[in-house]
Formats: C-alpha cells, structure tokens, sequence
C-alpha cells in the first residue's frame, strides 16, 4: 500500500496521499505516551495524585535538605547521592509497583495489543518502548532530588568538583536501579490483565527478596561466613545495585557486607546485567504471543 | 452469609495465578523457618525474630491486602459488580460473606504457616508459636476489613493500603512513636505480648499500646469497617475507566 512502512487500511474512503511518519515515529510516540502516563499526564486528575505523591515524598527531604546546608552553610552535604535513593528505596518500589501494571496492564485487559500490532510497530518496539519508557520515569523520579541536592550544594558554596563527581555517580546508580527495577516490575505486571494485583504482585516479589535476602544474609554473618553473607545480596535486586555501586563508586552499603573484593564487584554487575537482559528476554518472549489471558 | 457470593469470591481469590502468589508467601516463611532451625537450633529468641519481622510485619499485611482488596477491587475495577447488586440480595449480606472468604484465605494462607513456623522454630516454648498466631489471627481480621472497606471506597486502594502497610507502620511507626498507636501491627503484638506472658520482655516483644487498647481498637475497627463497607455497598457508584 506504501512504500515507507505506513499503514492505512483502505475502507474506500477517500485515499491518502501525504507523508508517512513510519516506524520511527510510531515508537517515539508510544515511547513518550508511556512515560506522560507513568506520571498521569493526560489521564484524569486521580491517576496523577499517586505519582506526584511519591515524587514529592522523595524531592520534600532534598529540598529541605538543601534549604538547611544553605542556610548554616554546611561543608560538606549531610546524605550522599547514592545513599540517599537507597534510603527511600520503598517509595521508589512503591511508585514502580502503582505505575507498572498502569503502563502494561491496560493494554493487555482492554485487548488492544492486536490494535498496536497491526501496525507496522512490531512486538520488540513495543516493549523496547515501554521499558524505556517505564525506566525513564524511574529514572526521573530518582534523579531529580539528587538534582536538587546538588544544585543546593552549589547554592551553599561546597566546592564544585568532589560534588559534581558525587552527583554524576548517583546518576550512574539512578540509571542502573532504574533499568534492573523497570524490568522486574514490567515482567510481573506483563503476566496480569488486573492492576490491583499487578500492584500486589510486584511489591510482594521486591519485598519478599529482600526479606529473605536480608535474613539469609544475617544468619549467615552470625554463623562467621562474611562473604557468603556479601552474596546473598544478589538476591535483592536493590542491594544488587547498592554492591555494584559500591564497587564501582565506592558507595556505603547498608547490608551486613559488602561483596567482597574485586571478584564480587565483578560477579555483582554481571548479575546485575544478567537481570536486565533476562528481563527483557522474558517480556519479549511474552509478548510473542500476546493474550489477555 | 450468601454460599453462592461467598463461592465466587473463593474462585476469584485462590482461582489461577492468584493462588501463586498466595501460595509463595507462606512456603517461603516455612522455608525459612525450617533453615533458620538447622542453622541456630530450636530458640524462642530467633522465633520471634522470624515471626514479629517476618510474618506479622510483611506476610500478614500482604496477604491480606491481596485477599481483602481481592475480594471486591476487581468486580468493581471491571463493573461486573452490578451483576452481583442487581440480585435481591442484603448488600450487608454481600460484604460480609466476602469478609468471611478473606479471613478464610488469611487462616489457610497466613495464620496456620505462621503456628507452623512457630512450632519449627520455637516447639513449646513460651507459647511463641500460638502468642503470634492469635496475633496473626487478629491483625488479619482487622487488616481484611480496612482493605475490603478501601476497595470498595477507592481505585488505588492497593496503593493506600501498601503506603499505609508498608510507610505508615513500617517507617514512620519506626521513628515517630506516636504513628504506631494506629498500627493495627502493634494492637496485636499486645495480644501476643500478653500471650507470651513473663517471657515477652526477655524476646523482646514489646508493644506500643496496651492490652485493653489493643483489643478494643481491633474490635471496633474490625467491626465498625465492616459495617460502613455494607453501608457504602449500598449507594456505591460505579465509575468507568479513569
């Protein structure tokens, strides 16, 4: 019918004759539909109260952060970048729990995925689109309060340099909890039509790993095996990223151990990169055939 | 208590993939149990450690937000509610044969597991395993009524209900004291408190509000949510997609 990639099906109305936008701008679209969504912008009034409620749970406390190092001109901040998304880590998995199932479910229980795939958008740009897009609200919702715990740093006369260099590895870490969480949290959600029990579902997973992997990890550091302890944070996918971190920008860990040395730096980001390509292996498997179901 | 309502939610909440989820959480906690046993031996101290962390702070709250909300969220998410209210049927009827199936699933699901646990890490001793078993009982049943109530009064009640489980109790109860005077966590730690008699200070079981308190505040919570849920059942509007 086109010789660029469009598709307009002719039900013998007047035909079409001008540009095609293609595959390209199709992704784009779903791409950037997705993200507004994540926040609840062009939905209704009530799905943007829970997004903007977290979002402000995790910028209030930088932003007051920033507000007192300003005025008692402090030295040196009194969180670090890196330190401070794992301390409020369960908002961050709250939001991916509320705003997953928004991005994947809708579409499986209305059943428009046949809609979306009969067009030229293929099975793989979709969920390239809704990963990207799902990661980049994590990542928003993580990187903005280091943002402002930066610009306040600056604000309040820190030296530029050890802050700008903090800054930049807790946008490292923001990236990375935001594309091992996404995948996690899309994958859950992908296997249910039902929002609610998408939201249940991935926050049971996130807590349930990171309850037995703490336990796992104290019983093993009271009974004298430290470094069996360090790796059963491989089982959370948030200490996971907190043992790379610390690895690669020697960020504080709040687990009973660190990995240990360079072979558990090393053994930690293949883990962590295991996740994240098994993530989106798995979704793309769901996604090859796509029911409600 | 309607048989037929009751049936259809038993199907809808432990039918499918739905019963996964709830199987997962209690296999789990014996799982531990039993590698917690192996490792340390039989302790009423690592009991009440696994049980008061694990199983009052997470599988009870969880489990119930998945069977409470369970219950009625996805027959109103979907409209096919108005099936069920189009029937001659007492809507207080309604709420409470759903209320019934709930606290059924959290018995199988959450309570029997935690007197399981119990019993696997701690045998007789101290009446740990049925201290918290009476709790698990008793915050389930007033955690199954705040969230049938939150499902039938909202759309995000998943949502609230974990803000409310999971930050409310969780965090702020943590470092602001007076948060956990409502924490329907810590009205059954009393109970198990009590329960555990001379023992509790030595585990380390010690909760916010008193007995009396406790109780009263399960009780009145627990019966005054199911009440105003069969209130709301009767004028609940039913909404379309956001």
């Amino acid at each position: 019918m086109s010789s660029n990639g469009g598709v307009i099906h002719d039900i013998g109305f007047r035909h079409y004759d001008g540009p095609r936008l293609g595959r390209g701008y199709l992704i784009r679209s779903l791409y950037v539909e997705s993200l507004r969504g994540c926040y609840g912008l062009g939905r209704s009034a009530k799905s943007k109260i829970m997004p903007f409620l977290l979002l402000t749970v995790l910028v209030a406390p930088a932003v007051i952060i920033a507000v007192v190092a300003g005025v008692t001109s402090m030295k040196k901040l009194p969180v670090d970048y890196v330190g401070y998304m794992f301390a409020l880590e369960s908002a961050i998995a709250i939001f991916l729990a509320a705003q997953a199932p928004a991005t994947v479910s809708r579409d499986l229980r209305f059943r428009v995925m046949p809609l979306y795939l009969s067009r030229p958008l293929s099975r793989n740009d979709y969920v390239a689109a809704k990963y990207g897009a799902m990661s980049t609200a994590l990542f928003i919702l993580i990187a903005v309060p280091q943002t402002v715990l930066f610009i306040g740093a600056l604000l309040a006369k820190m030296s530029f340099w050890p802050n700008a260099k903090d800054w930049a590895a807790g946008l490292l870490g923001a990236l990375l909890l935001s594309l091992v969480l996404a995948g996690i949290g899309l994958l859950i959600a992908s296997i249910t039509p039902r929002r609610g029990f998408g939201v249940a579902a991935v926050i049971t997973v996130l807590l349930l790993l990171s309850l037995v992997s703490g336990a796992l990890a104290s019983l093993a550091d009271i009974n004298g095996h430290p470094d069996l302890a360090g790796y059963f944070a491989l089982l959370n996918p948030v200490s996971l990223v907190q043992g790379v971190l610390h690895w690669l920008v020697d960020a504080d860990v709040s687990y009973p151990q660190p990995p240990p040395g360079t072979t558990g730096g090393l053994v930690f980001t293949a883990a962590m990169f295991v996740v994240i390509a098994g993530c989106y292996t798995l979704l793309l498997a769901r996604y090859r055939k796509v029911s409600a179901s | 208590m309607n048989a037929t309502v009751a049936g259809l939610t038993w199907h809808s909440l432990v039918g499918r993939r739905r019963a996964l989820l709830l199987f997962v959480l209690p296999v789990v906690l014996i799982a531990l149990a039993v590698l917690v046993r192996l490792v340390s031996g039989e302790s009423s101290g690592s009991a009440t450690d696994l049980l008061g962390s694990f199983s009052l702070g997470f599988l009870i709250p969880l489990l119930c937000l998945i069977a409470g909300t369970g219950a009625i969220g996805p027959e109103i998410d979907d409209g096919s509610i108005v099936y069920l209210l189009a029937k001659p049927l007492n809507r207080y009827v309604i709420a409470i044969s759903k209320w019934i199936v709930a606290i059924g699933v959290i018995v199988l699901f959450g309570v029997l597991p935690t007197l399981v646990a119990g019993f696997i890490l701690a045998g007789n001793q101290d009446g740990v395993a049925t201290g918290f078993a009476t709790g698990a009982l008793l915050a389930g049943v007033a955690y199954i009524t705040v969230f049938l109530l939150l499902a039938v009064i909202t759309r995000n009640a998943v949502v609230i209900g974990l803000l409310y489980a999971l930050v409310w109790e969780a965090a702020i109860g943590g470092y602001v004291p007076g948060a956990q005077t409502l924490s329907i966590q810590q009205w059954a730690l009393a109970v198990t408190e009590k329960m555990l008699g001379d023992s509790a200070p030595a585990l380390g079981v010690d909760s916010a509000v008193g007995l009396t308190t406790g109780l009263v505040l399960l009780f009145v919570v627990s019966l005054g949510g199911l009440v105003y849920t069969g209130f709301r059942l009767r004028s609940i509007r039913i909404n379309g997609e956001e």
